[in-house]
């Protein structure tokens, strides 16, 4: 099931629109500011933005800052909200469970297509943003003097190359960590309903009432365990030295929704009566 | 019904099964036995129960309370078992849309037991023999979505073909197919079932059940008000309709006998068709057609359904019940 599963995700049309418009929007950006040649001054518009003009190797970084916030959750929950609601609309859930696909080995394979969906969203973006970034900004006056591909940090400190990979690599791993947990909701939410929109909606509900409380301080005792809460810590890697504690407890809060999502999709899932 | 259910197994047998949804009793304390080789219909206006009590059968809804047992075995405890040995069509064929219909059966034949490993090697044997049987082995590579209604049915079937089941559970198998498309079909379950498939088959449509089943279950409002076998339950009346040119000489030779005359054709009150037509020709009386009048299984419905429980399908033409094919002599 798991194979079949991973199959059917890339033979939609949707999925690979999703990850098109997703690598779009970067790849936008750094056209017009290549064009334009006006980045936004450092502390305004998206994170990195000012640096990339610079040198294009952060670009990546900047560009997974653009997509966070609002289109990369959007995609997972158009992904998540139909995994096992698009099945019951379309009628497939019933003829799949009479296989007999188990449910619980159901809702695994629905969950690792979605962490698949996620990583590689997360790595296409990171991997043409790169390639972008380069072409339209070059390496950066760095390369002369700081040997090879030698950029800064936020902090001043010049990065190797191979210090930058490793921490885009923690980036993309973590980002992917995120956005799995936001998936492992969307997934709960799915079993909930027979209507795709709904769960995906529900998802982005969500994210947006976590957005909204994060700035509230009254809302300070919560905002620890919000969703959205340590969605940016990954800004931190690029830092020098790197500062791990609100990474830390990001991944903490991250796989609790995962393994929480998880386990209520199963609660629901393992005894609902399918009547669709 | 069932005295011969200790000689042949049941594949199904179910016990007090009884299904609430919130306040409504959709299947109500059922108790029904199938036993295995048989061809079994069952009847019922639509919203009696019987999408229910198949989606039960299979695990997909779980029971109130009631216990059944399927090939033998509990469910849904042994689904893990049982499943892999049915095949099923419930209520209505689905197909991933963007997906061709060979494409949308090796995938669903992946995603059961055996997965990628096993049964890998046959799989694509598996799927030209089905796609073969319902009559669709040409189809190209266009998605489902663009098939019609008739094509998604076959596709249906062939899906429930696919690993050679023991049991086919179909719910309105003959949807959307046009005639033809019905009696291909009908031939490829009694030709699976004489190799010893056991098919049943949910249907409001009296005509299909009466052209293809042995036996038949009829629900009415929940409940499991019939379980017989089609040729018990069509006996004879007792009656003969005779047909002839000398009515009024057919009349008077039987003295008392004929309970109605309606133009040429008397319903005689007579347990033995062949002597009666011997008695008559003796007489000199002329006879173009006799048979033996059976109770057709509209009239069995309609007096064991609730009245106007589902008018519109329950009207719906019945060939057999007219002219109910008995001994015709001359």
């Amino acid at each position: 099931m798991i194979a079949v599963e991973l199959r059917m995700m890339l033979r939609r049309p949707r999925v690979w629109l999703c990850w098109a418009l997703l690598c779009a929007l970067p790849a936008l950006v750094a056209v017009l500011l290549a064009a334009t040649r006006l980045a936004p001054p450092p502390g305004r518009g998206g994170a990195f933005l000012s640096a990339v003009v610079a040198n294009g190797q952060l670009f990546p970084a900047a560009a997974l800052a653009l997509v966070l916030p609002v289109f990369l959750p959007i995609t997972v929950a158009i992904v998540a909200g139909d995994a096992v609601a698009g099945e019951a609309s379309a009628g497939t859930l019933r003829y799949l469970l009479v296989r007999p696909v188990g449910r619980l080995r159901l809702l695994a394979a629905k969950l690792l297509s979605v962490a698949v969906f996620v990583l590689l969203a997360v790595l296409l973006v990171t991997a043409t943003s790169y390639g972008v970034g380069v072409a339209a900004f070059g390496f950066g006056p760095d390369a002369a003097v700081g040997g090879a591909g030698g950029i800064a940090s936020l902090s001043g400190a010049v990065l190797t190359p191979f210090d930058l990979l490793l921490r885009t690599a923690i980036t993309v791993g973590y980002l992917a960590l995120c956005m799995l947990a936001l998936g492992a909701v969307g997934l709960f939410f799915s079993t909930l309903t027979d209507s795709p929109p709904a769960a995906t909606l529900g998802v982005l509900a969500l994210v947006v009432a976590g957005a909204a409380l994060q700035p509230l301080d009254a809302a300070a005792a919560i905002e620890p365990f919000l969703p959205t809460a340590h969605w940016l810590a990954w800004i931190d890697l690029y830092r020098d030295p790197i500062l791990w504690e609100d990474l830390r407890a990001g991944i903490e809060v991250q796989a609790g929704y995962v393994l929480v999502a998880f386990g209520a999709a199963w609660a629901n899932f393992a005894t609902k009566d399918i009547t669709s | 019904m069932s005295v011969d259910g200790a000689a042949i197994t049941d594949v199904i047998a179910t016990d007090g099964l009884t299904k609430r949804f919130g306040r409504v009793t959709a299947v109500d304390s059922v108790d029904l036995r199938i036993p295995e080789g048989v061809r079994f219909g069952l009847l019922g206006p639509n919203g009696s129960g019987k999408t229910t009590l198949v989606r039960m059968l299979l695990g997909l809804v779980h029971p109130t309370s009631g216990a059944m047992e399927v090939l033998g075995r509990s469910m849904p405890r042994h689904a893990a078992w049982v499943l892999p040995q049915i095949g099923a069509l419930v209520e209505s064929p689905a197909a991933w849309g963007h997906l061709s219909g060979r494409a949308n059966l090796r995938l669903l034949d992946a995603a059961g037991p055996g997965g990628l490993g096993r049964l890998r090697r046959d799989r694509r044997a598996r799927v030209e023999q089905a796609l073969e049987r319902v009559g669709l082995a040409g189809i190209d590579r266009r998605p489902v979505r663009a098939y019609s209604l008739g094509m998604r049915q076959r596709l249906g079937i062939a899906a429930a073909l696919l690993r050679a089941p023991r049991l086919l559970l179909l719910d309105e198998p003959t949807n959307g197919l046009d005639p033809r498309g019905i009696h291909e079909m009908r031939a490829l379950f009694t030709e699976l079932n004489d190799a010893g498939t056991t098919v049943v088959l949910s249907s409001h449509l009296l005509s299909e059940v009466e052209a293809l089943c042995t036996r038949v279950g009829v629900m009415d409002a929940g409940r499991l008000v019939l379980s017989q076998d089609l040729d018990a339950l069509r006996a004879p009346t007792g009656r003969v309709l005779l047909r002839t040119p000398d009515p009024a000489t057919a009349v008077a030779v039987l003295d008392g006998r004929v309970e109605r005359r309606s133009g040429d054709v008397l319903t005689v009150r007579h347990d033995d068709p062949a002597a009666l037509n011997a008695q008559l020709v003796a007489n000199g009386v002329r006879v173009s057609a006799l048979e033996a009048q059976r109770r057709s299984l509209e009239q069995v419905m309609l007096e064991l359904t609730g009245a106007g429980a589902d008018r519109v399908d329950r009207g719906r033409g019945t060939p057999g019940a007219g002219a109910p094919a008995g001994e015709v002599r001359r």
